[in-house]
């Protein structure tokens, strides 16, 4: 019991204060057409709830799909790539490059590809920017082995595949695990990003601009709340999944 | 037929570091030899010549009367190195259980081995745990009941206890003892320690430092079987003193 | 043999330069000989041909102006300037905030799941906000590009911190007690000793908040109505995306090459200062 109140304690201590702060002194000097303050946010929050929630749902859904492409193909191509190492050096500068394209510079391309309104677009913004993480990070993972491990499986004369699915794969499950965790954040970023530059009605994104534009702050803010929410229960998800996949790691759950 | 088999080897690595020169050396069945020698003289490299998993620049290195490769892809041999090299994610009973799976034994019959090699170095009991909860000597054991769990012929090993404190090195000696009289198998053991080499071997190598040559082979004609007592005998001490002479003799400062 | 070597690297570059240019064109003959319209529709829109963007570099943007190059190396220029600020101040403000994490665990706990948080917050959302408030309490010492920079520095903050902490606390315990038992006091232990320790994580953040700074610069130059760098140059080829589709491809292509230069600073810089301290290499 103490154990989760200590780490849950700090946070909390942390949020209460910042709470206070907000509340009681930056919203008051920034003013409340700059910066609404925290009782104005939850009070939109309940007012709009059912248009924010299902926006937001509409949103993670979109998100979820492009993090499933994204996180998908960045593990297949890392696969491919610490198989035929020479590609890796090949092909790495194009990556690190298509990675340096901001996102407003393709969200429109992407648009254009598959249509505006088309759910599809935000899907494909958003498994864009999951790729590279999940590629960087697996590729670490596959080749993190020790090569003692390598030369113990050479000893048994195993073949490189066995190799792989023994060895390579195991050892790189906690950096797989990593990438797909700043996978999850990027891919609801990515999703609302692209409905800035158009999108449904439903979609958080969109819901978001109108209101700065209509210059209803605490709509605003609601709204980052609830996309800020789900991004971070998205992240603690697949935690949560890291934790039961690789029950044997050392700060898991002891036998 | 001798076991291994070593003719004029030598290694130079890219980058131009000559490792071994010239080295000449034969193993029958049921020796237990150790090479000896000074740091960076090549014993380990000797062994992993030995293993296939460095292949010699020079001269041919001969397995139970085959090249080496061949006797590798047959999984003539089983290695133990210096760190266990056990599979985190595996318990106990599947690491051991690892090369087993590799030579497609039937469920069955992996367990009743498993059994076996835990048994044989006692560590009944401990199926279910995995590696980052036993100790160092523990991890060791389970290294060695996987090396041993295929029954090889040969077992290589390179500097297996090099990382234990010295309790627990002297117990691990007796139990290597044991389970090489217990199985019948051959084997080639590389350490830094001299009196271990003296306690463990039927034959000591002694290299000589970079280019790694064989400086000196020493007969260990202490009685079999060796109880820890021997440690303490006057012919063990001579034995490790004429150890400790070939080495200086080959380039080890004194 | 160095020069071989960079030969072949040289060479590999161009064969996957050539390989991707042959994927492209090839997908667009594909696609518009046999009409395919999954996953998109292929046409000189959605995909032109590559020459054609690179000919639109060279060719006026508007009629009788300066080339489209010219234009976006000038936008380069501007958005550089800002990011460059940027990844100052997100690396400066990203390292103090370890440093204060770095005193207590307490702290640490408590403040780092909302520096994590942080990030789940898309930049283009709260800039509009930002860039209001700026201007409105510090309207008459800020420029409209320096609110830009306070922007770029939101991404680029997030790796410093976490890298930074790690590389704090990655000094040597057993160096730290050698520097209590000479009575250091804590700021000359951060100094000589858990500082020089970060470097490595530091030089590994700064490679991942470079380009950042750049990304955030140009996300954020719209909301700055702000139309001399790339961000604006953005904008506005998008207006005219389905006419000359080629001249916000070739945007795109420059803001890359930007990101990479910044990288690339990052790269030499790392080794000019890890070479005059051989030390401190991990």
């Amino acid at each position: 019991m103490t154990r989760v109140l200590r780490d849950w304690l700090p946070v909390l201590v942390v949020f209460a204060a910042g709470m206070l702060l907000w509340q009681f002194a930056l919203a008051p000097w920034l003013g409340q057409f700059l910066l609404p303050t925290p009782a104005q946010i939850v009070k939109s929050l309940h007012t709009h709830w059912s248009v924010l929630w299902h926006a937001g749902w509409f949103t993670l859904e979109e998100a979820l799909g492009g993090f499933a492409i994204g996180c998908g193909l960045g593990i297949v191509a890392a696969l491919a790539l610490a198989r035929w190492r020479r590609l890796s050096g090949a092909l790495m500068p194009y990556f690190i490059a298509a990675n340096a394209v901001p996102i407003i510079a393709f969200a429109p391309i992407m648009n254009n590809w598959f249509g505006l309104l088309n759910p599809h677009s935000k899907m494909a913004i958003a498994a864009v920017l999951c790729f590279f993480p999940v590629l960087v990070n697996t590729t670490r993972g596959l080749t993190s082995v020790r090569p003692e491990a390598i030369e113990l499986m050479r000893s048994y004369a195993a073949s490189e595949v066995e190799i792989f699915r023994r060895v390579r794969i195991p050892t790189a499950l906690p950096f797989i695990f990593t990438g797909l965790k700043v996978a999850t954040v990027l891919s609801m970023i990515g999703a609302i990003v692209g409905e800035y530059f158009g999108g449904s009605i439903q979609a958080l994104g969109v819901q978001i601009e109108n209101s700065v534009t209509l210059f209803d702050l605490p709509l605003a803010w609601a709204a980052i709340v609830v996309a800020s929410s789900m991004g971070i229960a998205f992240y603690a998800l697949i935690g949560v999944v890291e934790r039961f996949t690789m029950s044997w790691a050392r700060n898991g759950v002891q036998q | 037929m001798t076991v291994v088999e070593l003719k004029g080897v030598s290694k130079q690595f890219r980058g131009g570091t000559l490792a071994l020169q010239g080295i000449d050396l034969t193993v029958e069945p049921r020796e237990f030899v150790s090479l000896i020698g000074p740091s960076g003289c090549g014993k380990s490299t000797l062994l992993r010549v030995i293993g296939d998993l460095i292949p010699p620049s020079e001269g041919t290195a001969t397995v139970n009367g085959k090249t080496a490769e061949r006797a590798r892809r047959d999984r003539d041999y089983g290695i133990v190195f210096q760190q266990a090299v056990l599979y985190d994610w595996r318990t106990v009973a599947k690491n051991i259980e690892l090369p087993l799976e590799l030579l497609n034994w039937d469920r069955r019959r992996r367990k009743e081995r498993v059994a076996e090699m835990l048994d044989l170095v006692e560590l009944g009991g401990f199926e279910g745990h995995h590696p980052w909860q036993l100790s160092g000597g523990m991890q060791q054991r389970v290294a060695i009941a996987r090396a041993l769990s295929f029954e090889p012929a040969l077992l290589l090993m390179d500097e297996p206890f090099g990382a234990l404190d010295e309790m627990t090195r002297e117990r691990l000696n007796s139990e290597l003892l044991r389970i090489w009289a217990e199985t019948g198998s051959t084997v080639v053991f590389v350490t830094h320690s001299i009196p271990e080499a003296v306690y463990l071997s039927t034959r000591v190598v002694v290299m000589s430092a970079r280019p790694g040559r064989i400086a000196e082979v020493i007969d260990i004609d202490l009685p079999q079987p060796r109880e820890s007592e021997i440690r303490e005998d006057a012919r063990f001490f001579e034995l490790v003193t004429r150890v400790r002479e070939a080495l200086i003799r080959g380039g080890v400062e004194a | 043999m160095p020069g071989r070597a960079t030969a072949e690297r040289i060479g590999t570059f161009l064969a996957v330069l050539g390989v991707l240019w042959g994927a492209w064109e090839g997908w667009r003959w594909l696609g518009s000989h046999y009409h395919l319209t999954w996953p998109f529709t292929v046409n000189d829109t959605t995909m032109p041909h590559l020459h054609r963007i690179i000919q639109a570099l060279f060719q006026p943007a508007q009629a009788n102006g300066p080339s489209l190059l010219h234009i976006l190396l000038n936008a380069s220029a501007f958005t550089a300037k800002e990011a460059a600020l940027g990844f100052a101040l997100g690396a400066v403000g990203g390292f103090a905030i370890a440093v204060v994490l770095l005193q207590s665990r307490f702290l640490e706990r408590g403040i780092i799941p909302y520096v994590v948080a942080s990030q789940t917050i898309p930049l283009l959302a709260i800039a509009p906000m930002v860039i209001v408030g700026l201007e409105s309490k510090f309207g008459g010492t800020l420029s409209a590009w320096e609110c830009v920079s306070v922007l770029a520095a939101y991404l680029t903050f997030f790796p410093v911190t976490i890298n930074a902490l790690r590389g704090l606390q990655s000094a040597d315990p057993r160096a730290v007690e050698l520097m209590r038992s000479y009575a250091a006091n804590r700021w000359r232990i951060l100094w000589k000793l858990q500082a020089p320790a970060s470097l490595p994580y530091l030089f590994s953040a700064f490679r991942i908040a470079a380009p950042l700074a750049i990304v955030g610069a140009i996300i954020s130059e719209p909301s700055a109505s702000i139309q001399d760098g790339l961000g604006g140059a953005i904008v506005n080829f998008n207006q005219y995306y389905s006419i000359e589709p080629q001249e916000l491809w070739a945007t795109n292509v420059i803001s890359a090459l930007l990101g990479i230069v910044f990288f690339l600073a990052v790269v030499f810089a790392e080794r000019a200062i890890v070479r005059r301290a051989p030390e401190n290499t991990a």
